[in-house]
C-alpha cells in the first residue's frame, strides 16, 4: 500500500510524471537534456533509465522541432509531454504552439485531438542570466485552443501534471522554478485531488481577496500572514488554472470581501491581472468597495539578476497594494 | 562583399538536367542505372487519367475563383506529374502530410476534390478525415508540416511498424513542401530530427522555381537536393515533370524508409506554370519566355505520346478520360455552389475536445444575441 511521502515540488513532478507514464504507455517525454541528465532541474531524473530512450526522448536542440514533432506524435496517437528548458526559450516553438498545437482540433472540425503538455519552468528569483526568468503565461492564455495552468506547491504539482497529461486538450503547464527545490509537502498518492480546472481558496479571510498563482502564492500567503499581524484578514485564492479561468471561487470571495488585488510576476500591462480585474468588475460590480489593483513585474524586459528583487513583486509590494485598496 | 552573380539562375541551381529522367518531354523512354522501371500499360493509363483529372480539378477551381465562388485557389498547373508520381508510389498504410497545393495527391488518396474547395471557399478549414485517407489536412504555415511528418514517423517507429519486413505493415511518411519552404527553420529542423532518429520519412520537395515572386536562387545557392548530404541522408533530384521517374524515385525512397533506412530528400524539379494563387500576377516578376519553354516539357503530353506511340491506349480511352473530366468538372461546379456555410455557433464547440464553461457561456450568449433578431423585421 502506498504511503504518504514528503517531497519537494521537483520530486513531486517527477513522481507525477512517473505515475502518468505507468498509467498510459502512450505518454512520452521529450526535451533537451531530459534523458541521461534528467533535465537541467532534474525533473525527469531517472525516468529514461526506467522507461527507455523511446519514451524519454533526448531531442536535438531545437524548440520548434520539439513541438512540431510532438504534433506529429500526437496525430499518431501518442501523448507527448514536452519540457521547455527555460521560459525564455519557448519562443522558437511559439509558432508551432500557437499555429498548430492550438488550432489543430478546430481546423479538423474536432477530428484531431492534441493531447500535448508543454512544461515550462517559469518566473524569476534564481539569479539567472537573460531569458531564464520570464513569465509568458498571458501569451498562451490569449490563444484559443490552449489551456494554461500553473502549480504552486508540491501536492498540486503531483496531481496537476497527471491531470494535464490525461487531458485531451493541449496544456501549457507552468512550473514555479524558484520553488522546485524549496519546501517539501506530504504527497498521498491515494488522495483525491480537486479538478484541474479549479481555483482554490488557500487561506480564508474577510477583508480583501488576494488572487495569485505559481510562485506568487507563497509570497501572497506570507503577505496575508503579515497583514494578520496588523489585524487585516486576507483571503488568498490560488487561481491554478489561467485558461480557462475558474471564476466561481474568485467571485464568491470578492462578493464577501468587496476588495481584490491580483498579483503575478509577469508584466502588468495586458497580463492575467488585467483579465481577472475586468471579469471581477463585470461580475461583482455592486460588491466592490474599491477598484481591483494589480501588482506585477514592470513593463520592462526582465532585468539583470542583481536588480530582479526590484522587478519581482515581493511581500512589501503586495502589502502596499493591499493598503491602497483598503484605504480607498 | 557580396558575390557577383555572373552565372545564370540555372547554373546557380546546378545543371537542371542532372536529374533522374525515364520519359523525355518528347515522350521517349530512357533508362537510368539506379531507377529501372517497367510500367504496365495499365499503370501508364492510370498516370494519364490521374494527371488529366487533377488538371481538370485545377482548371475548374481556378474558374470557380474567378466566378467568386472561391476566395482563393492555389494552382498546381504543371506539377501534375510530381504529385501523381509521388502519390501512386505510396502503400495504403503510408501517411502523407501535404502543403496547400497537393490536389493531385489528395485525388490519389481518395479525397473528394469538393472537400478541397471547401477550404478555399471558406466553408471549413479542411473537412476530410485524415485518418480515413492517410492524408493530413492542408497546412498553410510554410514548412510546419515537415515536422509533423517527422513526428508521425517517430510514432511509426514506436508503433513497431518500421523494418519488420512485412510489406503490409511497414509504414513510411511523406512530407510535402516547396522550394520556398526549404529556407524555413522548421524544414531544416525536420531534417535534423529525421536524421537523428532515422525516422521513416520522405521529404518530397516540389521545386517549382518560384516562391510567389522569389526565384529559387533567392532560396538556395546550391541544388536543393545537395542539402540532404549535409544533414546525413541521401538526396536525389528527379525530373518532376516526368511521372515515371518521380514514381520510380519515390518508390525507392519510400521502401528505404519502410525498411528502417531513414529519410530521403527528393527534389522534384518542375515549374509552376500558373500563378502562386489566383491573387498573384506572375507577369510582374517573370518572363513569358520561361513559361513557354516549360510548356514544351508538359507532364501530361509526354505520357499521351508514349501511350499512343506504343498502342497502349486508343482514341476511345482518351475520349473516356475526357468525359470523366467533364463529369468531374460538373460535380465541382454544382457541388461548390451547394456547399453549406458553416453555422455561426459550430465553431465554439470545436476549439477543445473538452469544452470549457467559459466558451460554452460565450456560445450561449451569442446564440441569444442571434435569437434576439428572430422575428424582428
Amino acid at each position: 500500500m502506498a504511503t504518504t511521502t514528503k517531497m519537494t515540488l521537483a520530486k513531486a513532478l517527477n513522481a507525477g510524471l512517473r505515475r502518468a507514464m505507468e498509467d498510459d504507455p502512450k505518454v512520452l517525454l521529450m526535451g533537451e537534456d531530459i534523458g541521461r541528465l534528467g533535465g537541467v532541474f532534474r525533473i525527469t531524473d531517472g525516468l529514461q533509465k526506467d522507461f527507455g530512450e523511446d519514451r524519454v526522448i533526448d531531442t536535438p536542440l531545437a524548440e520548434s522541432g520539439i513541438l512540431g514533432t510532438a504534433v506529429g506524435l500526437a496525430l499518431a496517437g501518442y501523448r507527448p509531454v514536452v519540457e521547455i528548458q527555460f521560459d525564455g526559450f519557448v519562443y522558437p516553438a511559439y509558432d508551432q504552439i500557437v499555429s498548430q498545437v492550438a488550432k489543430m482540433h478546430y481546423r479538423s472540425g474536432g477530428r484531431a485531438a492534441m493531447p500535448v503538455v508543454v512544461r515550462i519552468p517559469f518566473g524569476g528569483g534564481i539569479g539567472a542570466v537573460e531569458h531564464h526568468s520570464e513569465s509568458p503565461e498571458a501569451q498562451f492564455a490569449h490563444t484559443p485552443g490552449l489551456k494554461v495552468v500553473a502549480c504552486s506547491n508540491p501536492v498540486d504539482a503531483y496531481w496537476m501534471i497527471q491531470q494535464a497529461i490525461a487531458s485531451p486538450d493541449p496544456v501549457i503547464f507552468l512550473e514555479p522554478k524558484r520553488l522546485y527545490h524549496s519546501a517539501k509537502a506530504d504527497i498521498d498518492p491515494e488522495a483525491t485531488p480537486p479538478p484541474l480546472w479549479s481555483s482554490q481558496v488557500v487561506r480564508r479571510g474577510s477583508d480583501l481577496t488576494l488572487l495569485c498563482y505559481g510562485p506568487m502564492v507563497s509570497t501572497c500567503l506570507r503577505a496575508a500572514e503579515a497583514a494578520a499581524g496588523e489585524g487585516r484578514s486576507i483571503e488568498v485564492v490560488d487561481l491554478r488554472t489561467l485558461s480557462p479561468l475558474d471564476l466561481g471561487p474568485v467571485t464568491d470571495s470578492v462578493r464577501r470581501t468587496g476588495r481584490a488585488v491580483v498579483a503575478h510576476e509577469a508584466h502588468v500591462n495586458l497580463g492575467m491581472g488585467a483579465e481577472v480585474a475586468a471579469r471581477i468588475t463585470q461580475e461583482c460590480f455592486y460588491s466592490l468597495e474599491a477598484p481591483v489593483l494589480r501588482v506585477g513585474g514592470f513593463d520592462t524586459p526582465y532585468p539583470p539578476a542583481r536588480m530582479e528583487e526590484h522587478f519581482l513583486p515581493d511581500l512589501d509590494r503586495v502589502l502596499e497594494a493591499v493598503d491602497r485598496v483598503m484605504e480607498y | 562583399m557580396s558575390q557577383h552573380l555572373e552565372t545564370g539562375p540555372e547554373t546557380l541551381g546546378g545543371d537542371p538536367t542532372d536529374y533522374v529522367q525515364l520519359l523525355t518531354p518528347e515522350g521517349v523512354r530512357v533508362e537510368h542505372p539506379d531507377y529501372s522501371l517497367d510500367p504496365s500499360p495499365e499503370l501508364l493509363r492510370c498516370f494519364y487519367r490521374d494527371m488529366t483529372l487533377t488538371r481538370r480539378i485545377d482548371v475548374e477551381a481556378t474558374a470557380l475563383q474567378r466566378h467568386g465562388e472561391l476566395g482563393i485557389w492555389a494552382q498546381l498547373l504543371g506539377q501534375e506529374a510530381a504529385q501523381i508520381g509521388a502519390a501512386r508510389a505510396l502503400a495504403p498504410q503510408d501517411f502523407v502530410f501535404p502543403t496547400y497545393r497537393e490536389h493531385g495527391v489528395a485525388w490519389v488518396r481518395g479525397v473528394d476534390p469538393l472537400k478541397l474547395l471547401g477550404l478555399f471557399r471558406g466553408s471549413d478549414q479542411g473537412s476530410w478525415d485524415p485518418a480515413e485517407h492517410n492524408f493530413g489536412l492542408y497546412t498553410i504555415v510554410i514548412g510546419a508540416q515537415t515536422l509533423h511528418a517527422t513526428g508521425y514517423a517517430m510514432g511509426m517507429q514506436r508503433d513497431g511498424v518500421v523494418g519488420t519486413g512485412d510489406p503490409q505493415r511497414d509504414t513510411a511518411v511523406v512530407a510535402h513542401f516547396g522550394d520556398g519552404a526549404s529556407s524555413q527553420g522548421d524544414v531544416n529542423e525536420a531534417f535534423v530530427f529525421a536524421a537523428s532518429y532515422q525516422a521513416p520519412v520522405v521529404f518530397f520537395c516540389q521545386n517549382n522555381q518560384w516562391a510567389i515572386s522569389e526565384p529559387i536562387e533567392r532560396q538556395s545557392r546550391i541544388p536543393l537536393y545537395h542539402r540532404a548530404e549535409g544533414f546525413g541522408f541521401p538526396g536525389v533530384r528527379v525530373d518532376g515533370n516526368d511521372v515515371l521517374a518521380t514514381y520510380a524515385v519515390m518508390k525507392q525512397a519510400l521502401q528505404r524508409a519502410r525498411e528502417g533506412g531513414g529519410p530521403t530528400l527528393i527534389e522534384a524539379y518542375t515549374y509552376r506554370m500558373g500563378a502562386h494563387t489566383t491573387t498573384d500576377d506572375p507577369t510582374r516578376y517573370r518572363l513569358d519566355d520561361d513559361v513557354q519553354r516549360w510548356k514544351l516539357k508538359d507532364p501530361i503530353a509526354r505520357v499521351e505520346v508514349l501511350l499512343r506511340r506504343n498502342g497502349y491506349a486508343d482514341d476511345e480511352f482518351f475520349a473516356r478520360v475526357q468525359q470523366e473530366a467533364d463529369g468531374l468538372g460538373a460535380h465541382l461546379r454544382e457541388g461548390c455552389r451547394a456547399l453549406p456555410d458553416p453555422s455561426p455557433l459550430a465553431g465554439f464547440d470545436r476549439v477543445y475536445a473538452e469544452q470549457t464553461e467559459e466558451l460554452a457561456a460565450q456560445r450561449d450568449e451569442y446564440a441569444g444575441y442571434l435569437a434576439s433578431f428572430e422575428g424582428a423585421n
